[in-house]
């Protein structure tokens, strides 16, 4: 098990990669969702502006 | 009163014309499209030099930005002399790029760029010829400088017609390439920074093969292959740019 | 008749629920084959003759490689639909593209600099492949500059597209040059991706990985993609369904 962590002595260059690439996926769905949600808001608010008016 | 009027419909006006005096619209007659890009240079030209005190502030800026690598390296010229390419090139493109925010500033200010895009002329054409007169008045000086740099920094005579060579051939591309950034950034305001983004990658293969043929130029070796290979990107920036250039005008004037 | 779901892909109401509809079967496949990777990876696959253990790097390196290129040519080709056929949802692909492109690229770089520590014994170096890398990061962040430097929305779906083609045009160009740079710099110790045959146990969980980081792009976009269709909509009467829903 404890070779798994150590990965053959290069731990500290193979954890933070994969820590990095995880952050970059984690990053990736949670500034999608948001911008997703910000639209819509932005969009309600435009809606509601315009009294629902084209 | 300045006889190179707005080009664009073959009736002389006074030069910089504000929107109210702009060229009227004869439907008729058009200029040929040779003719209204040979005014548009001339009156580009006519206009850069009535503000002769910007004209020489590129090369000022070169100046200032070669003199500062002695300064902060070494003033050994041994060591000079081997990093010489890479400054005289630094600074051409630095000096480049702080010029090309004049290439449409003035005349999308005064609607000119608007008369241009709307006359029916090839706007691909008007937009080479404003970039042609851009290089004759920056890329060229700058062409006719870097010598004089060089020189400073420890190159031997022998190298300045090559130094020359290089750095001309290699500022047309580089005028070429900038005007496609600076049509984008129409408008923009405090735009040098996203200019200089989005220009430097693009330029980068002129600044490689610019950099290497003045570096030949200097060691007195052959060259005409990277000077070629900058001549060929000039040529491709000649036919590419201009219209890409066009597009991104009428894009930010729409 | 066959055309009609070409036609229907430039409608922003019909994009928009079917990007809904699609996201989970992107979604959950990518989950399944990143986990998947990463177990046959990290776990499963023996450490290499050479580099020991240090070369399962490659295993979110390469994938983001790829991403940061894939992602780039999905875009300029999305930008250059969106110019020529003046489409606002191919605009809005273009869009949601540049963020997870430019994420991916830092991650790439990242990881390719960890890897070369212990590998080749220096962080960075100026080799074609990295430095083009370096620079096409610098044109996802010149592309998404230009965007949030201009205010009207189809001034900067035109303007970041013209910008997105002439990259695209400019990337081999790009890559000859600093290649022939390179080869004229050579460093002492050349670096090489030392990559013999792979064996199998090695090889599937990186295609695996491969595979799902580009279900994992396309799942991300379409999230992206609802937003941006939505910001470019002005008509209400779809809108207010999806707002108030």
């Amino acid at each position: 098990m404890s070779q798994f962590f150590e990965m053959g002595g290069y731990a500290a260059f193979v954890w933070p990669s994969y820590a990095v690439t995880l952050a970059a996926i984690v990053l990736n769905i949670v500034w999608a969702r948001r911008s997703l949600a910000r639209s819509r808001e932005e969009a309600r608010r435009r809606l509601a502006t315009r009294g629902e008016g084209p | 009163m300045s006889r190179y009027g707005s080009p664009v419909a073959g009736v002389v006006v006074p030069a910089a014309p504000t929107p109210a005096q702009a060229t009227v619209w004869a439907g008729s007659h058009q200029a040929p499209i040779l003719d209204a890009a040979r005014l548009a240079l001339a009156r580009d030209l006519q206009l850069a030099f009535r503000k002769r005190g910007q004209l020489v502030q590129p090369l000022a800026f070169f100046a200032m930005v070669t003199m500062l690598f002695p300064l902060a390296i070494s003033p050994e010229l041994t060591r000079l002399r081997e990093i010489a390419p890479g400054v005289l090139w630094a600074g051409a493109l630095l000096a480049s790029l702080l010029a090309l925010e004049f290439l449409f500033r003035d005349d999308a200010y005064d609607g000119t760029l608007e008369q241009y895009a709307l006359s029916g002329q090839s706007l691909t054409w008007l937009i080479f010829a404003k970039t042609a007169a851009h290089w004759l008045l920056t890329g060229l000086p700058l062409a006719l400088m870097a010598p004089l740099a060089g020189l400073s920094l420890g190159v031997s005579v022998a190298a300045v017609p090559g130094i020359v060579a290089s750095v001309a051939v290699g500022s047309v591309a580089l005028s070429l390439i900038g005007s496609i950034g600076a049509a984008l950034t129409l408008g923009i305001k405090r735009s040098g920074a996203l200019l200089s983004l989005l220009t430097l990658p693009l330029s980068l293969p002129v600044l490689i093969f610019g950099a290497r043929a003045t570096q030949l130029a200097i060691t007195g070796g052959p060259l005409l292959a990277p000077l070629e290979l900058l001549a060929a990107l000039a040529v491709l920036g000649v036919t590419l740019a201009p219209l890409a250039a066009a597009a991104a005008v009428r894009i930010s004037l729409e | 008749m066959t055309w009609t779901w070409f036609h229907r892909l430039g409608s922003p109401p019909y994009v928009y629920a079917l990007a809904a509809r699609l996201t989970p079967w992107f979604a959950w496949p990518a989950a399944l084959l990143i986990i998947g990777g990463l177990w046959g990876g990290l776990v499963l696959a023996p450490p290499d003759y050479q580099q020991g253990d240090g070369f399962r790097i490659i295993y979110v390196h390469a994938p983001s490689a790829w991403m940061s290129l894939m992602v780039y040519t999905t875009m300029a080709v999305a930008a250059a639909v969106g110019l020529i056929w003046r489409i606002k949802v191919a605009h809005a692909v273009a869009a949601s593209c540049a963020p997870i492109g430019a994420s991916f690229t830092f991650a790439a770089l990242v990881t390719g600099a960890l890897w070369g520590q212990p590998m080749w014994g220096t962080y960075w170096e100026w080799d074609p492949r990295l430095t083009s890398e370096l620079i096409l990061l610098f044109l996802y962040l010149g592309y998404m500059g230009l965007r949030a430097g201009l205010e009207d929305t189809q001034r900067a779906d035109r303007a970041s597209a013209v910008l997105a083609v002439v990259g695209v045009v400019n990337v081999p160009i790009i890559h000859y040059s600093v290649t022939w740079w390179n080869s004229l710099h050579q460093a002492p110790s050349v670096m090489r991706l030392a990559k013999p045959t792979m064996a199998a146990s090695m090889l599937v969980p990186l295609l695996m990985m491969l595979l799902g980081f580009t279900l994992f792009f396309a799942a991300v976009l379409l999230v992206r993609l609802r937003g941006e269709v939505l910001s470019r909509e002005r008509s209400a009467s779809w809108i207010r369904e999806i707002v108030n829903a």
